[in-house]
């Protein structure tokens, strides 16, 4: 057992953050004037193909780069903390399905649970959207329509979804530490406040326990172990960007500070595949088959 | 990112479970809670069969999967926990083995392994908990020995113990850190008395012991004069490392008969309750990976376990208490029946978040030595 980041993958995820972390702290605000009717910067998104992270799954003679969920997840994790904006995970699902996704050339949304997000910027939309409705949505970076029919959701969309996820929660700690650290009353930094320190200790542990759920899961691919991962990522950003908010005092309140978008953005991904309730009843029913500490899960 | 286990780990782990499959239907009846003479002879039984079958040093020697493979096993067979053992197994012992003589290690840890001797931490005092470098107790020169003079609390064990890990003070003038020195304290001397104190669950887990000038030989004492300290951080660091490998497996089985139990008794229709116990599902499993990842991290990095031990023990201690107290949704008014199971474990429960560190402390520690925040009130 090495359950650690090997250097291929550690060296994968620098390459990422390098390119995607310096073009979207930039692009997010000039996407943010837009609102409420944003648009996908088709180059970006071309960059992002070329980068892989559409086709890194797909096997090298599909022109992908033949890696696999721990990839995937590592990359998504870096997309939710650069809040890069886009219908990431269809497009990624589409790859190799439908023409121009792998590349970037295709905009792919998809209908999950009852929401679409970014139909109106989609190129292809599956499985179709026949009767959406827009709704004046809460997250300027993310248009969202409501579809009549529910769609499926796929355990690889949930499991990309809770990587990105972790970002969020990983970002809003370290937002909320630096804060922290500069912001000064009672002529010292409010991080030397415990009621502070404390808020953001309890960040920083929610993202090493929602970490460890969400690489797991993409080592084992196990639903019930997605499931976790889930539940512990959608806590983690959620909660972790709140706390950052409440760090950051009137300034987290105001449009100009970044830390809303990331708690809007974990708003919106809580809510797809239905919310939370269909992973707690799959880690629920799991206890009765009697397999919860058993043989291959532990493993 | 691997989880998979190489062919001599399993090989390993075949083997063990054979032999928990041979030797546990062989113990004896598990001795009653209050039985003090009895659980010491019980524990040490149990580490002698571990000694005989080779598995006795799995706690130092073995790579941190090999221990993690050890304590996974052990528990899931149901074999006993490590009891009287802990602090010379999972404390002093790893101490010594640091930063001990030869002499010393020979001394004291071939008895710990083979189960003849039981160790106790002496650190807690009245007016030293959370703030440990403020302990008075003092150790005065009188040629060989040391004559030591205070109160020790919260010692577990300490009735039984033959060692007690002391923490004094030998400089009273050095600033408070820098005048600490750890002894090894033979419980047998002359001016210890100790004073059963019976816990919030009814038996007496843990003791007061006052020490009135007694003589403890200078070469027990571990490390140099006044840097006691420092040897203090190691032991709290395997304290906070791999101690809780073996309840989280515990914590999974448990989580299961709850919700066998509430299936039957049909609190499982509740869906409030129902996803209360999904959700725990999610953290223990996710406990357990977090475990993996520290352990494969110590792996490594050479085996000493980081600070990274304190982010566990905050989430675990907490999803401890939570785990007991949807048990004790499920048991409704039986959960105030001590006669059921999982009552006392809800009492016990209890410690987990002030015992070793409170939870106040490890965040203070997470913030300060993890994310940088200046230290501070
Ligand atoms: C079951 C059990 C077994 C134990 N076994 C042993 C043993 O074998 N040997 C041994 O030496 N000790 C043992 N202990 C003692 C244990 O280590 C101490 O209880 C613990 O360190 C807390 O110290 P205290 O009880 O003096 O509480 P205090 O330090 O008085 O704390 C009281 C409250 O104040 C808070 N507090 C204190 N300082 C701060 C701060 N700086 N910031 C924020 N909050 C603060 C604490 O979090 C706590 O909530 C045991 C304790 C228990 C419960």
């Amino acid at each position: 057992m090495r359950f650690q980041l090997t250097d291929e993958q550690k060296a994968l995820r620098a390459v990422v953050r390098d390119v995607i972390g310096r073009s979207s702290a930039a692009g997010v605000w000039g996407l943010v004037a837009q609102f409420p009717a944003p648009l996908i910067d088709r180059g970006f998104w071309r960059a992002l193909g070329e980068l892989g992270v559409f086709s890194l799954r797909l096997p090298e003679v599909d022109g992908g780069a033949g890696l696999g969920l721990p990839e995937a997840v590592l990359v998504f994790e870096e997309l939710g903390w650069a809040l890069v904006p886009g219908p990431l995970v269809a497009t990624h699902l589409a790859a190799g399905v439908v023409p121009g996704a792998a590349t970037g050339e295709t905009v792919v949304a998809a209908a999950d649970g009852s929401l679409v997000e970014w139909l109106d910027e989609a190129d292809v939309v599956l499985p179709g959207a026949e009767g959406a409705v827009a709704l004046r949505s809460v997250d300027p970076l993310t248009p969202l329509h409501r579809v009549p029919a529910p769609g499926r959701t796929d355990p690889v969309a949930v499991l990309l979804t809770a990587a990105e996820q972790l970002g969020t929660a990983a970002r809003v700690c370290e937002l909320a530490v630096q804060h922290a650290r500069t912001r000064e009353q009672f002529g010292q930094a409010i991080g030397g406040f415990q009621a502070v320190k404390h808020l953001c200790a309890q960040s920083l542990v929610r993202v090493e326990v929602a970490r460890a759920a969400v690489y797991a899961a993409a080592v084992t691919g196990d639903v019930v172990d997605i499931a976790a991962a889930r539940v512990l990522a959608d806590e983690a950003a959620v909660r972790g960007a709140r706390d950052c908010l409440q760090v950051h005092g009137g300034m987290g309140f105001t449009w100009e500070s970044e830390v809303h978008l990331h708690l809007k953005r974990a708003w919106v991904r809580a809510r797809r595949g239905g919310g939370n309730t269909e992973s707690e009843e799959l880690l629920a029913a799991d206890l009765l088959a009697g397999v919860a500490w058993r043989g291959a899960c532990l493993r | 990112m691997d989880l998979s286990y190489t062919a001599q780990e399993d090989e390993f782990r075949a083997r063990l479970r054979e032999w928990l499959g041979k030797v546990l239907p062989t113990l004896p009846v598990k001795p009653s809670p209050d039985d003090w003479p009895g659980r010491r002879a019980y524990d040490l039984g149990w580490q002698r069969m571990l000694y005989d079958a080779g598995y006795a040093d799995v706690h130092w020697d073995a790579s941190p999967t090999t221990r993690l493979i050890f304590l996974e096993e052990t528990e899931k067979a149901g074999a006993p926990y490590v009891g009287a053992n802990f602090v010379g197994l999972l404390h002093a012992g790893p101490t010594i083995a640091a930063e001990g003589t030869p002499e010393q290690r020979e001394r004291w840890l071939p008895p710990v392994l083979r189960g003849d001797e039981v160790w106790c931490q002496g650190f807690s005092e009245p007016d030293a908990g959370s703030d440990l470098a403020a302990l008075r107790t003092r150790a005065w020169r009188d040629g060989d020995d040391y004559v030591v003079t205070g109160s020790k609390i919260w010692t577990s064990h300490a009735e039984v113990a033959d060692w007690c890990e002391l923490l004094v003070r030998t400089d009273a003038d050095a600033p408070k850190h820098r005048g600490i020195s750890w002894l090894a304290m033979p419980m047998s001397a002359a001016g210890i008395t100790v004073r059963p104190l019976r816990t919030l669950a009814g038996s007496a887990e843990f003791a007061e012991v006052f020490l009135d000038e007694v003589r403890v030989p200078v070469g027990n004492r571990v490390g140099d004069e006044n840097d006691g300290w420092r040897v203090t951080m190691v032991t709290l660091s395997f304290e906070r490392g791999t101690a809780f490998v073996g309840e989280v497996v515990a914590c999974r089985r448990v989580l299961g008969e709850l919700a066998v139990e509430a299936r039957r008794n049909g609190r499982w229709d509740d869906p409030v309750l129902r996803r209360q116990l999904g959700r725990l599902n999610a953290e223990f499993r996710a406990l357990w990976r977090l475990t993996q990842w520290n352990v494969s991290e110590a792996e490594a990095s050479g085996g000493v376990p980081g600070v990274g031990g304190s982010v566990f023990k905050l989430r675990y201690s907490h999803a401890r208490q939570e785990l007991y107290d949807a048990a004790a949704d499920v048991l409704g008014p039986d959960s105030l029946d001590l006669e059921r199971a999982w009552v006392l474990d809800r009492l016990s429960s209890l410690s987990y978040t002030i015992a070793a560190g409170t939870s106040q402390i490890q965040q203070n520690i997470v913030a300060e030595r993890i994310l940088g925040l200046p230290k501070g009130r």
